[in-house]
């Protein structure tokens, strides 16, 4: 489904390379974990391949389904099936939560030429999907992240990418600011979304994420590119060792 | 003395070709208000409150020409909405298209019927809340116009209205001026919604004196017409009983000059005053709002909350103060004003003031301009939003809480549309 080829990214404005050489193939029903330490790239990764400006792509591609993202706008990446949950959600003022999720649903199914959800199917959609998350009517009232915690904040990711029904979620430290229920909660929302036409690429620093969202393959990232892939024992590793020994060992 | 000089010729231009009528009670009020206006001659580049825009097409002796606008089939605002109709059209009231204006609780005369008499309740207000204000700062242009004014509506409210009076100022001329001066009091205990819309004139200088009486209610909501070309000079000078409140709000969506004046005295216990705008200009828009309010008595609240939205060349101003005298402990004063510039071309000018005497009190505020978020934009965007739809987005979620000071809902979500559909027409 994703297909990354020889990615090199440097930064826009200033002369720093960030990503030297990421490949990656992930097909339709599986979860990867990307795991790495600060600074290795993880988070410039799910950018990039989301449509975040400032990074230049010096080399290499990255398509979904075939189809070449890094040449689309953010909003036709999004169109064409691929969903960022963001480490830290954007608060927007004065945009109800309802309201935003509707206008990016039906944005969508604008852009592929379907017919868009009326007011009462939205309502019926969204309550149901919110039940699930316990997001409950006051939230979804609520400006969009405007004074939510950290966990509700990462809740409203999960309910977004349940409305918008993806086929590639990118969850970036999801876990961040997250305590052992919250994480629970957001789990299992992902598990519940999981499905054999859908993969999920998930970023994190920790492996107790990966306890609750089993993954199919482990990637490790280092300064730039994955430097060892494996079986979901590799997180566990990470776990006891930590990445030094690791890194040690790949150089 | 040049400078004074240069003022007094300024008004005997501007004044050669309007007509004083002398008779009344209001000729009275008329005369000392020309006395005021004598001592202080019209405003100039140098005056302290007029830096930051040039009064020259406000003072000028003929109203600059202004081309008319075409809405297209786009409904005025406020179009739904249950309410008594008054419509001015260049300054001249239009009897046929207003409603009856017979509303319980509610007394409303025309100056002009009403000036000619030996007394009136309005005696006691007409000019003089302006003359108040012209203290610590002159606004010469609110003073030529309570000697001036051509006419204009007493409105006393002595109920709770059951629904909005509606000023609705139509504009069929290119180079019409029109100068109008209403007065509003509201007895203890009483309740009116005032909607104003509309471009008015070529050129429009009004004044608005408000008296709040005890416990009693104002809410004004202002929508200044989708003109290119009108210019306007419009004030406020509201006075405020204990535990009395007034609420206003502009929208101001296009428009070559404008500047909007508010005197607020908050003077007995406990009042509560909000004053609010949300503007946005594209290209040739120059937009000024100029703030007092005076905290006179204890444990009053007062919010200043204005946005600006400017692009492609467009000026905006904000000159707000909050003035606490020795005998209002316990205040609680609020002052913020930002702008989003959408490009480098466009400017924010900005003087937010506070002058504080006594000790308990608290009072913030705050000014910034800024670009939209890059990070907001991106995150809407890759929820599907197109780039435009997100921008457009974002605009109204800035200028939110300006809007958020409007009470009621229906009227807010009306302002809220007229906004979507400026931004709708200024989307390039």
């Amino acid at each position: 489904m994703l297909e990354i080829n020889n990615l090199h990214v440097k930064l826009e404005e200033e002369d720093k390379v960030i990503l030297r050489g990421v490949d990656l193939s992930v097909k339709a029903g599986e979860v990867h974990a990307i795991m790495g330490p600060n600074g290795s790239g993880k988070s410039t990764l799910s950018y990039v391949l989301a449509g975040r400006g400032g990074y230049e792509v010096t080399e290499g591609s990255a398509r979904l389904d075939g189809q070449e993202l890094l040449e689309m706008e953010p909003e036709a990446r999004a169109a064409a099936g691929l969903f960022l949950a963001f480490q830290y959600p954007v608060e927007i003022p004065g945009v109800g939560n309802m309201t935003f999720l509707r206008t990016a649903v039906n944005a969508q199914k604008k852009a592929r030429g379907e017919a868009e959800l009326s007011a009462g199917e939205f309502l019926k959609l969204v309550r149901e999907k919110a039940r699930a998350l316990k997001i409950d009517a006051e939230m979804l009232k609520r400006p969009v992240n405007v004074g939510f915690s950290g966990g509700e904040k990462k809740r409203n990711e999960i309910l977004q990418m349940a409305m918008l029904e993806p086929r590639m979620c990118i969850l970036d430290e999801t876990d961040s600011g997250l305590d052992v229920d919250a994480m629970k909660l957001v789990s299992d929302g992902v598990n519940a979304l999981r499905d054999a036409g859908r993969a999920f690429l998930v970023i994190t620093h920790y492996q107790r994420l990966l306890d609750h969202i089993k993954p199919d393959v482990v990637h490790i990232m280092a300064a730039g590119r994955i430097v060892r892939s494996g079986g979901p024992e590799l997180a566990l590793e990470v776990e006891h060792n930590g990445y030094a020994d690791l890194l040690a060992e790949v150089k | 003395m040049a400078l004074a000089e240069a003022k007094l010729d300024a008004l005997s231009g501007r004044i050669a070709g309007l007509s004083f009528a002398a008779k009344g009670w209001l000729g009275v009020a008329r005369r000392t208000a020309l006395d005021r206006l004598g001592a202080m001659g019209l405003p100039g580049r140098r005056d302290e409150y007029w830096r930051y825009t040039d009064p020259a097409t406000l003072i000028a002796p003929e109203a600059p020409p202004a081309v008319l606008f075409d809405a297209g089939d786009e409904p005025p605002v406020f179009d739904t909405l249950d309410r008594v109709k008054i419509v001015f059209v260049d300054g001249e009231f239009d009897a046929r298209a207003s409603d009856d204006p017979r509303l319980a609780g509610v007394e409303i005369e025309r100056l002009t019927e009403a000036g000619g008499r030996d007394s009136h309740w309005a005696q006691g207000l007409y000019g003089m809340l302006e003359a108040r204000g012209q203290t610590p700062v002159q606004r010469p242009l609110a003073a030529l116009n309570s000697a001036f004014a051509t006419d204009g509506l007493l409105i006393r409210v002595t109920g709770r209205a059951k629904k909005p009076i509606s000023l609705i100022y139509r504009r069929l001329s290119e180079t019409s001026d029109a100068i109008l001066h209403h007065c509003i009091k509201l007895d203890p205990g009483a309740e009116l919604t005032l909607l104003e819309n509309g471009p008015a004139a070529a050129r429009f200088t009004k004044v608005m004196e408000v008296e709040v009486a005890e416990g009693a209610r104002f809410h004004h909501i202002r929508s200044q017409g989708r003109d290119h070309q009108r210019r306007a000079a419009t004030h406020i000078f509201a006075r405020l009983g204990t535990r009395s409140l007034f609420k206003s709000f502009t929208l101001t969506a296009n428009g070559r000059m404008t500047r909007n004046e508010c005197v607020i005295e908050l003077a007995g216990e406990a009042g509560v005053a909000h004053v609010a705008g949300a503007a946005v200009g594209d290209g040739d828009f120059h937009h000024d709002d100029t703030v007092f309010v005076t905290h006179a008595a204890p444990a009053c609240e007062s919010r200043q909350v204005f946005k600006k939205v400017l692009k492609n060349g467009a000026t905006g101003v904000f000159q707000g103060k909050i003035l606490v005298t020795s005998a209002a402990q316990k205040t609680d004063g609020y002052q913020i004003s930002q702008s989003l510039l959408l490009d480098d071309d466009s400017q924010f000018l900005a003087k937010p003031e506070l002058e504080i005497y006594a000790d308990d009190v608290k009072c913030s505020h705050g000014s910034t301009s800024g670009a939209i978020d890059e990070t907001s934009l991106f995150y809407l965007q890759s929820r599907g939003l197109p780039k435009r739809m997100a921008q457009s987005l974002l605009v109204l979620a800035f200028l939110a809480e300006a809007i958020g000071e409007i009470e009621d809902e229906g009227i807010a979500d009306d302002i809220r549309s007229r906004l979507e559909s400026w931004l709708h027409r200024h989307d390039h």
